[in-house]
């Protein structure tokens, strides 16, 4: 009858205490922050493997999700003869929603994926022990530019995704669907605002970057030292990733356009 | 022991002291007394599980004891902060099992990563230096392969190389002689000795490895269920009659540690109407 209850106790325990090293993780982390100062390259390294090297997936996805906006939009946007809007609805999706958020979901698949492999490994092989007793801290020499790379890489990556979706939904909207060029320009123009809709889906993607990235690394830095445990942590990385930028999504979102 | 005691004995480098040391309800070490003479190679061995490793770990700081006192160089480790261990961190070097060098960095550069780190030589001061350790293990012409490249006795060599950058005073040897071939294994034991010879260094090794160990440590220390069961030089050990040592030293397969891991008797297990 308590083996159940204990065992519910003892998991809810186990969680509390894994979000108390992340949390300390954390502030360990942006305590050394000032080490990229010091060794700008380190930080340069981390940009290109997060950044650099999910452009090509981040383009291709922005494109087609800006083409397949476009095609359903216009069939919304048509019955009601608004067809010219279609620029600002395929931009304002974009910009506002799925920019952030998908790009997201892909970084945590592409880079958070493979930073959590990278640090378990580094831990499963004693190469963050042999850091320590080289008198190295791991956390700053190893982690911090790592985290520093995915929160910068974020917006920029989520950036591209827009700005490509934009393209693509004019290809469609414009080139095959026939909307007016100069509407589907110049009403975006007219009606996305850069408070309102382009810095809060920048602040957005920062706050995904932070939580992708972070948790990736915690992943990584606290998995079980054998091949079993990487593996278990790398899924969880991408799982718990997906589910928190979701959600924190929607905290923001309410946030900054719920009024 | 107050700590005049130990500066009045500065031939002892690390001095261990009712260590005790649990991991959940597993008791390691309780009790443990130990001492690390200045020059010497001392083996520590023991039977796997015994917390070799965690000796080691416990010596550089990276665990935390649950009771005792570990002094290495008169400072009592336990209590130094961040920066007070890593500052002797650099005076220690430490040789993993795996060698733990960094994969994404080439043997010149694992070698040269701690000088570069801790100092402010110049690159051609550095590449002389590195060239001079790698010399030291025999792998200067390996300086351009990468961690992946490398045989694991060559690893090791190169984690050797690494561990006496700095010129550390002690090394510590976690299980070197594990999986090695005779050749690498010889080469690996020759090279403890003439390093902790020609460098004035002090030597821990752990090890299970008794024949290979015994022929270049000094003394010898065999641990068994966190206490240390015997101590010697290595010929004291060899003459030693005691059941438990003679099981270790001869590794027959029953004595006072037993062939079969606890259980309830066969013929019941047998009876028993179980799925496991």
């Amino acid at each position: 009858m308590l083996d159940p209850l204990a065992r519910l106790g003892r998991r809810v325990l186990e969680a509390l205490e894994r979000l108390g090293r992340g949390h300390l993780l954390l502030l360990a982390i942006l305590l050394g922050l000032g080490e990229v100062l010091r060794r700008p390259r380190l930080l340069w390294e981390q940009m290109f493997n997060i950044g650099v090297l999910s452009l090509l997936i981040v383009g291709v996805s922005g494109l087609f999700v800006g083409m397949v906006l476009a095609l359903q939009g216009y069939y919304v946007l048509s019955q009601f003869g608004a067809a010219e809007s279609l620029g600002v609805m395929v931009t304002a999706s974009l910009v506002r929603e799925l920019g952030p958020v998908v790009t997201a979901l892909l970084v945590a698949g592409r880079a958070g994926s493979a930073l959590t492999a990278e640090i378990g490994l580094m831990k499963a092989t004693e190469q963050l022990s042999g850091l320590e007793m080289m008198a190295v801290d791991p956390v700053r020499r190893i982690l911090v530019p790592r985290f520093l790379g995915g929160v910068l890489s974020m917006p920029l990556l989520a950036a591209i995704f827009s700005a490509v979706g934009v393209l693509g939904g004019y290809f469609v909207g414009v080139g095959l669907l026939g909307v007016d060029e100069g509407a589907y320009w110049s009403q975006m123009q007219a009606k996305i605002d850069f408070d309102e809709d382009l810095v809060n889906g920048m602040l957005k993607s920062l706050a995904f970057g932070v939580v992708v990235t972070w948790i990736a690394l915690f992943q990584g830095y606290d998995t079980v030292p054998t091949s079993e445990g990487v593996s278990r942590s790398t899924t969880r990385s991408v799982v718990q990733a997906a589910l928190v930028v979701l959600g924190l999504d929607f905290v923001l979102t309410a946030l900054m356009f719920g009024d | 022991m107050s700590s005049d005691a130990v500066d009045a004995r500065p031939e002892v480098l690390v001095e261990i002291r009712g260590l005790c040391f649990r991991r959940g309800e597993r008791v390691i070490f309780e009790d443990l007394d130990l001492d690390i003479r200045r020059g010497t190679v001392t083996a520590v061995m023991g039977p796997s599980g015994t917390g070799k490793t965690t000796l080691l770990k416990l010596i550089t700081g990276q665990l935390h004891p649950d009771a005792g006192t570990i002094r290495v160089a008169g400072q009592e480790v336990t209590r130094l902060n961040t920066a007070a261990l890593f500052r002797l961190r650099q005076r220690m070097g430490m040789l993993f099992q795996s060698g733990a060098l960094l994969t994404d960095l080439s043997v010149f550069d694992n070698v040269a990563y701690p000088l570069r780190e801790h100092t402010n030589l110049s690159a051609s001061m550095v590449r002389k230096l590195v060239l001079l350790k790698l010399e030291a293990v025999g792998l200067r012409g390996a300086r351009d392969l990468m961690p992946a490249e490398l045989s694991g006795g060559m690893a090791r060599r190169v984690a050797l190389a690494r561990a006496i950058a700095l010129d550390p005073m002690m090394i510590l040897y976690d299980e070197p002689f594990t999986g090695q071939d005779p050749i690498s294994m010889g080469m690996l034991m020759a090279l403890i000795r003439q390093l902790n010879d020609a460098s004035g260094l002090t030597s821990i090794l752990v090890s299970h490895d008794v024949r290979e160990t015994a022929s270049i440590a000094d003394y010898l220390y065999v641990i068994f269920e966190g206490r240390v069961v015997a101590r010697g030089t290595p010929d004291a050990l060899a003459a030693d009659q005691s059941a438990w040592v003679r099981q270790f030293m001869d590794g027959l397969p029953d004595g006072p540690v037993h062939f079969h891991y606890p259980a309830p008797a066969l013929a019941e297990d047998l009876l028993t109407r179980r799925a496991r």
